[in-house]
């Protein structure tokens, strides 16, 4: 178990430094390089440009160095928390983001439990009820829901909220509680915003966690072991959620893997459209006032928490299942 | 072999049972019909033929495994443990209370894939303390203490570490002696066995039935043994019944329908089994022309019509009935309401 | 060794490989028509792509026409049958017109439908020539009013009073051909990198397999962004396009290259490519020859189910305005007017090609399904 947790953290740093290079080619891809379009803007608004404030940051980015060494310099600062600035804000990267990465960490993590508290238990209905009226209604909603692309549902939602309640949904706190310190009210505040977004986030995702539950799960169901859980004397409903559902349950922890991505992905867009404080509105507006260094540590950030949580998916997922951990098959 | 006397109480009676497989766009299929079966303690009765025979369905049947498309159309199956009236598995309800209590607890069951039939999710000790958790109410620790002691009894070395392994860690033996651990677990009266030799190589096969006869000897438990192996049965059973595609068409002890088989399927069963003998002496093996038809081909009368030497004009359209040859022995065959001293031997 | 079955079902069916000479399609498609859902996701699928072709005679005017007089005219609808004042019937194509108030809350004129008022409406009316593909010179639109001079908006007008219907018909052309094109083009590394990959295996296989890993680990809207906002912006509407086709492929293929991978390993090893192998015949003939008509089916329904995502990608990329730009008319471009909640209040028709998506994406997802189980009735 030790060894499979070693293997996969020693993977998981090797895709991380994948990941960075990524970052980092994005980061360059725009014609010409950041100090120049930094010089730009300072002359534009009539700022003196001081030739040392110049070179020490030529010096600093290895501004004109090659890949390698620019690369090198960028990732050994990230490494000791150093981000960059961002010449937009004029402010070191990390101060600007951080807090808004904690806003999304919470969205999305909200977004994972509310997929699961809903998806599991209509998954095993809809199995269990095989071609029952639920279990077709549930086959439709998850269809609907894996075509609706998210920004559409949030800007249905919106729509539907301003001309029923006469309200405009968006952000994550009232202004009163924006910037004040995390307390029960604020908390309330915050649930009473993010459910909106959560619910767009989590619709897809759940659609199919309930169709892979309910694969894995009718698979399971003719496996010769439910009829020894039966024949044991034990209850319907205890034969059922200690068998073929904890079977069923483990390859869908693993969709984690793929279910994140698409997460993160998801609420890039969804955020733009509901005004959210979170890390994506503000990729956006840097990727389109080419911010680079801001941009760049918002997508190695974004990437490096869906890696995260897909190695935690993969543990958890060798933690529940002997199969995996003792390395058979 | 121990004998137990004839007259001794059956324990469970299987009386003209009918199984019905119905699907929403075909006609229903008959799978078991009209199938008279007795069990009585410490005794061993097999049920023998091809896959597909309705043997199994048979087995399944008594814990009422059998899937939602399945039901019992008509007929008994009355267990009867002790001196209570005895009860009527067929009438139960699948889910019920009542056939909770009889499953693992009084009729237990052993299946043929040791390594499917078990969890791979959960230590073999778990899924066998659960059964004493459940019906012996016993503390988690007790019901371990247990399982040690069942699995030392079915011979499992190292038994207390072998309890916290899981089953694909274990050979298939081991597996299948596990789940024999499993089914004894509360001391059933009767034992169930579907196919619990197929799936393992020839060795362990014997030992598993060496096992299997000495458990009955100590346990004393009523046995239904389901095989399609001819030598297996000869080795383990006291009684036998042949099954055709849901008929059974002979049944009788062992010595019986093995010295005289009646029905021309068991005749032909016998023949394809290799016999020992001295080479100039040897015979061709003589396989059983034709292939099982799909069920719902099957002809009115005689299931074994289409493929039978002997088949004369009732055959196809009149069910046969169930002929007494004495000494318990039964067999459905025309020939033998026709002219029973012409029957082949 | 099988487990005696419960089912009784003796007649399993046979996976009998037919003579090649026999059309293998002609057996799939027997499979797929079975599948009513799909066959009636095909149907729809078709004529969106119709629509898609044959954008320039259908849509009523030209998309960039616009009329300062009819911003955010709401719908007229089509309508066919008339109730005269005095009870009669009418039938026949009319739309109604417009009147306009003054919102006295807002102070700002909006146009409310006119019952009163029928603009009668032409199938095959005649138009301002233009060229259909391109090159086919034409003076006949497919719907038009009688009058030119009437306004006409089945769908509703936008912020600039250009016609909705219009624009949604020559959106679809370019939203579904960047779905198909970066389908192709996807397929292409898909069966190029995949083929190699599976065919010869060893370290070139799992270093591939490696890279699709990693990209299907990365979220993939900030990488798209983050291409996307490289493009510079002087380049070309036809530049943007291909460079977006190409982004969205450049994530795209590693699904396909996985199935086709995955259907090569399993190939390798079948026995009638050892023979051919044993036959002596080349690497090239027995992947062309045996190897690629065995999956060709798999491969299909693969491409059908990546095609709406691709649709979705280039959507959500032009929504946040990093996909294409403004003068291209796409599904997602268009959406982008409807980004602000008030001008969505007061003109929800904007949503309408959100609604184009979710039955393209629908219709692509069942049809792709029934083609997937047409191909492998087995496996899954």
């Amino acid at each position: 178990m030790l060894g499979f947790i070693i293997r996969r953290l020693i993977a998981m740093l090797l895709t991380l430094v994948a990941v960075s290079i990524v970052a980092f080619a994005i980061i360059q891809l725009p014609p010409g390089d950041y100090l120049t379009s930094y010089i730009a803007q300072l002359s534009s608004t009539g700022d003196q440009v001081d030739p040392r404030v110049i070179e020490n940051l030529r010096v600093q980015y290895g501004l004109g160095e090659p890949f390698y060494i620019q690369y090198w310099k960028w990732i050994t600062g990230i490494v000791q928390g150093n981000f960059g600035q961002s010449f937009e804000w004029k402010r070191p990267v990390w101060e600007l983001i951080w807090g808004r990465l904690g806003n999304s960490i919470m969205v999305e993590g909200l977004a994972v439990i509310v997929m699961w508290v809903i998806a599991v238990p209509i998954g095993i209905y809809v199995a269990v009820r095989k071609y029952s009226l639920g279990d077709y209604l549930a086959t439709v909603a998850g269809f609907i829901g894996l075509a609706v692309p998210n920004f559409f549902f949030a800007l249905i939602l919106m729509y539907l909220a301003y001309i029923w309640f006469g309200t405009t949904m968006g952000g994550l706190f009232s202004p009163q509680f924006e910037t004040a310190r995390w307390s029960l009210p604020r908390i309330w505040d915050f649930l009473a915003h993010a459910w909106a977004p959560v619910l767009v986030l989590a619709t897809a995702g759940t659609a199919e966690l309930i169709r892979i539950l309910r694969a894995n799960l009718l698979d399971e169901l003719q496996k010769p072991y439910v009829t020894t859980a039966r024949a044991k004397g034990l209850p319907e409903w205890k034969v059922i959620l200690k068998y073929p559902v904890r079977l069923a349950l483990n390859p869908l922890i693993s969709t984690i893997g793929w279910l994140l991505p698409a997460l993160v992905s998801g609420s890039v867009i969804v955020s733009v459209v509901m005004n959210l404080p979170t890390a994506g509105p503000m990729l956006l507006r840097s990727l389109t006032t080419q911010d680079m260094y801001l941009a760049g540590a918002i997508i190695l950030l974004l990437s490096v928490l869906t890696v995260i949580g897909t190695v935690i998916s993969d543990i958890l997922l060798a933690l529940i299942d002997p199969r995996i951990r003792y390395g058979s098959k | 072999m121990p004998l137990i006397p004839m007259d001794a109480k059956p324990i469970l009676t299987i009386k003209d049972m009918s199984i019905v497989f119905s699907s929403p766009d075909e006609a229903d299929i008959e799978a078991v019909r009209q199938v008279d079966l007795t069990l009585s303690p410490g005794k061993t009765l097999a049920l023998v033929g091809e896959s597909g025979c309705g043997k199994s369905v048979t087995a399944r049947s008594v814990l009422r495994l059998l899937d939602r498309n399945a039901r019992i159309q008509r007929g008994s199956m009355l267990f009867a443990p002790g001196d209570e009236p005895p009860t009527d598995i067929a009438k139960l309800k699948a889910d019920s209370l009542p056939l909770r209590a009889i499953r693992g607890r009084e009729i237990s069951m052993i299946f043929q894939e040791p390594m499917t039939s078990l969890s791979p999710v959960h230590t073999i000790g778990d899924q066998i303390d659960e059964m004493l958790i459940l019906h012996e109410r016993l503390k988690p620790k007790q019901a371990r203490e247990r399982t040690v002691a069942l699995f030392d009894q079915v011979g499992i070395p190292g038994a207390r570490e072998r309890a916290d392994s899981y089953p694909f860690q274990l050979s298939g033996g081991l597996r299948q002696r596990a789940m024999i651990a499993m089914a004894l677990a509360c001391a059933p009266k009767v034992l169930i066995a579907d196919e619990p030799t197929t799936a393992l190589d020839v060795t362990t096969q014997a030992q598993i039935l060496d096992l299997l006869r000495q458990l009955q000897a100590d346990f004393g438990m009523a046995m239904l043994f389901i095989t399609h192996d001819l030598g297996v049965v000869a080795e383990i059973a006291d009684e036998v019944a042949v099954m055709y595609l849901g008929d059974v068409v002979e049944q009788g002890s062992v010595f019986d329908v093995f010295a005289a088989p009646s029905h021309p399927y068991t005749q032909a069963l016998m023949s394809s089994i290799p016999k020992m003998a001295r080479k100039a002496d040897r015979v061709r093996l003589s396989p059983i022309k034709g292939t099982v038809p799909a069920p719902r081909d099957r002809p009115e009368g005689c299931a074994f019509t289409s493929r039978c030497p002997h088949a004369f004009e009732p055959c196809a359209t009149v069910r046969p009935e169930r002929t007494a040859l004495g000494n318990g022995h039964h067999a459905r065959c025309h020939l033998l309401t026709r002219q029973p001293a012409e029957v082949v031997a | 060794m099988a487990t005696e079955t419960m089912h009784l079902d003796v007649t399993h069916p046979v996976a009998i490989k037919r003579p090649a000479r026999e059309s293998q399609f002609g057996l799939m498609w027997r499979r797929f028509k079975r599948h009513k859902l799909a066959v009636v996701s095909l149907w729809i699928a078709a004529l969106f792509y119709a629509v898609a072709l044959f954008a320039e005679f259908l849509a009523p005017v030209d998309p960039s026409a616009y009329s300062a007089r009819y911003t955010y005219a709401p719908p007229q609808g089509l309508h066919f049958v008339a109730v005269n004042e005095d009870g009669g019937w009418e039938f026949g194509p009319y739309v109604y017109g417009y009147k306009t108030e003054i919102d006295p809350v807002a102070l700002r004129r909006t146009f409310v439908i006119d019952e009163e008022v029928r603009l009668p409406v032409r199938f095959f009316a005649e138009s301002k020539p233009y060229n259909l593909f391109g090159f086919i010179p034409l003076t006949t639109k497919f719907i038009g009013v009688e009058n030119p001079r009437d306004p006409f908006y089945i769908l509703g007008a936008d912020r600039l009073g250009r016609d909705m219907l219009s624009r949604l018909i020559h959106g679809t052309r370019i939203s579904l051909s960047i779905g198909l094109a970066g389908v192709t083009l996807s397929l292409f590394f898909g069966i190029v990198i995949g083929g190699f990959a599976g065919y010869y295996g060893g370290w070139f296989d799992s270093a591939t397999m490696r890279v699709v890993e990693f990209i299907r680990s990365m979220p993939t809207i900030p990488l798209w962004l983050g291409l996307a906002a490289a493009m510079p912006k002087d380049w070309s509407a036809l530049q943007t396009y291909f460079a977006i086709t190409l982004i969205l492929s450049l994530i795209g293929w590693t699904e396909l290259a996985r199935v086709v991978r995955g259907r090569f390993l399993s190939l390798r090893t079948e026995d009638f490519v050892t023979a051919a192998q044993l036959d002596g015949a080349s690497d090239w003939r027995i992947i062309t020859r045996h190897m690629v008509p065995s999956f060709m089916s798999h491969i299909i329904a693969a491409a059908t189910l990546a095609i709406p995502g691709m649709i979705l990608a280039e959507t959500a990329l032009s929504f946040l305005g990093l996909g294409l730009q403004a003068p291209i008319v796409s599904w997602g471009t268009l959406l982008q007017d409807a980004q602000n909640i008030r001008t969505l209040a007061s003109a929800p028709w904007l949503l309408a090609p959100g609604v184009c998506v979710v039955v393209i994406i629908l219709a692509m997802n069942f049809f792709g399904d029934g083609l997937r189980d047409a191909a492998d009735p087995h496996g899954r």
